[in-house]
């Protein structure tokens, strides 16, 4: 088995229904994320997820200095940003495939799929 | 049989895409089995030229490679006991359920042409692995440099180790998507050895000749499946035409070509192919095109040529595929049939205007309706759109018969 980070890139600028474009819209994908959540815990595929706040929260620590740098924003000024993620445990990569494809429908957004090159 | 270098050579080449698949399939790793492969070749050149080729070079080969790959993995586990055996073996012991056909080829052609690959990669990783060309060969046919050649193939084999893309024939669900896949691999290798796109030599035969072996090949596993009959019959259809389609390093168009210089048994085998995979009534893009070319082939001049049937395939193409490539070449029929002024106002519509054959149609168009000046525009546009020498020594001439 190996281990895939599902992760979810949306716009880095969100509105008051986060990226999406309406309440509706909001609730729709959180209800279906949701139940795809339960699915990937049924079958056995689950490991982890979560999503994220706005990189507006976001601070960057540089700690290879002598004293820790510690500043506002996210390390590169992008359009797109992480929004959320799943890490999951699939045999091979057609499985995570099919799984984010799922995981997309459901939240509305693009993922990408890269392995793990291991797991502390 | 004899067991010199060339022919121990041969042997090999023909069948290194079944050697390397089992390999792959046995020990789960394709450096593994690329390497074990190779040092068998080795042994064939020391033992063959003394003791001649064996009844079964096939059967000697993988034995002898799976002998070597064994040790390899032997040393290697010793050195790295926990991670090696844990991974080399992990094929062998869960194995999947697999699709409606279970060869080794067949399985390493999916894996070639994965979704998850980009499309440069699966035409370099079929021609490596199951064509058994070089590197450096595979390098030369796309001109790009060996090392980028290398690099390519490297990062597509560990994308392929990584993130586990597996070596298995889809399940009936998805096969007939990710066949389409396949078929486009090697449509897209046949392509680029028939009008190739550099300045180098205008006709690729090694890739026209290796799209067709693997097409023969992928026949003879999925005899069911009406659009790898197709894609086979479209190829040899074309390839029939291949010796009487450039002449003194021109390319000739097909209404001009000699048609006695075409290759008949080829086209005897495509019309029964065609005819095979029509009667399946499961039409499909390959299919058309293959009997769009099965009408062009079975006209004895060009002048018998049955345009009507030609637009009407074109037609059921249109269906499925609304690409603007699909409307020019419907369009070049219609010329033929309705006059190249409706054909004319066809092409004009299409976002073409950074392909060759958009600007070569209209300016053939152009001079048939008199607007030389124009012509002589969209030949000089075409010939800047293609590199292929060919191609450019005929636009030239037409573009110099201009009055």
């Amino acid at each position: 088995m190996t281990h895939y980070l599902l992760a979810v890139h949306g716009p880095a600028e969100r509105n008051e229904f986060g990226s999406y474009g309406s309440k509706e819209e909001m609730e729709e994908a959180f209800a279906a994320t949701g139940a795809f959540n339960d699915k990937l815990r049924a079958d056995g595929y689950w490991v982890f997820a979560g999503g994220l706040q706005p990189v507006s929260t976001a601070t960057v620590v540089d700690g290879q200095g002598e004293k820790p740098v510690v500043t506002d924003g996210p390390y590169l000024e992008t359009k797109e940003a992480l929004g959320g993620f799943w890490v999951i445990e699939a045999p091979d990569l057609d499985v995570a495939l099919k799984l984010a494809a799922e995981g997309s429908k459901a939240c509305r957004g693009k993922v990408e799929v890269r392995p793990f090159d291991g797991l502390a | 049989m004899q067991g010199g270098r060339a022919a121990v050579e041969r042997v090999f080449r023909e069948e290194y895409g079944r050697l390397i698949a089992s390999l792959v399939r046995r020990f789960g790793d394709i450096d593994i089995a690329e390497e074990a492969a190779g040092e068998a070749l080795v042994a064939a050149l020391e033992k063959w030229p003394g003791s001649g080729v064996p009844p079964n070079p096939g059967g000697w080969l993988t034995t002898t490679a799976a002998n070597r790959a064994i040790d390899r993995i032997r040393r290697d586990r010793q050195r790295d006991a926990k991670q090696q055996a844990a991974h080399m073996f992990s094929n062998d012991t869960h194995r999947e359920p697999t699709g409606p056909v279970e060869d080794d080829r067949l399985r390493l052609l999916f894996t070639c042409c994965h979704p998850a690959l980009a499309s440069e990669a699966r035409i370099a990783l079929t021609l490596r692995l199951l064509g058994g060309l070089t590197v450096a060969e595979i390098a030369q046919a796309f001109l790009v440099p060996e090392t980028t050649m290398a690099q390519r193939i490297t990062r597509a084999k560990q994308k392929i180790a990584s993130a586990k893309v597996p070596y298995r024939v889809p399940e009936a669900a998805d096969l007939a998507e990710r066949l389409a896949g396949v078929l486009s691999v090697l449509f897209l290798i046949f392509n680029e050895g028939y009008l190739a796109t550099g300045h180098g030599e205008p006709v690729r035969s090694e890739l026209t000749g290796e799209a067709i072996r693997l097409s023969r090949i992928l026949h003879d596993l999925l005899p069911e499946e009406p659009e790898v009959t197709g894609l086979l019959a479209l190829l040899l259809l074309t390839e029939a035409r291949r010796e009487a389609r450039v002449r003194n390093g021109q390319l000739v168009p097909l209404g001009e070509q000699d048609r006695a210089g075409w290759d008949h048994v080829l086209i005897v085998e495509g019309h029964d192919l065609v005819r095979e995979c029509l009667a399946i009534n499961r039409p499909g893009r390959y299919q058309i095109l293959a009997a769009i070319n099965a009408v062009h082939t079975d006209a004895p001049t060009a002048a018998d040529t049955d345009w009507s049937q030609v637009v009407a395939l074109y037609d059921q193409l249109t269906q499925l595929d609304r690409s603007a490539i699909v409307a020019l070449n419907r369009a070049v029929a219609v010329a033929e049939l309705d006059g190249p002024e409706v054909a004319l106002a066809l092409i004009d519509r299409l976002p073409l205007t950074g392909y060759h054959a958009w600007h070569a149609a209209r300016a053939d168009l152009l001079r048939r309706i008199g607007r030389s000046a124009e012509a002589r525009q969209q030949y000089d546009a075409a010939i800047d759109a293609t590199q292929n020498t060919a191609e450019r020594a005929y636009l030239s001439r037409k573009r110099g018969e201009l009055v």
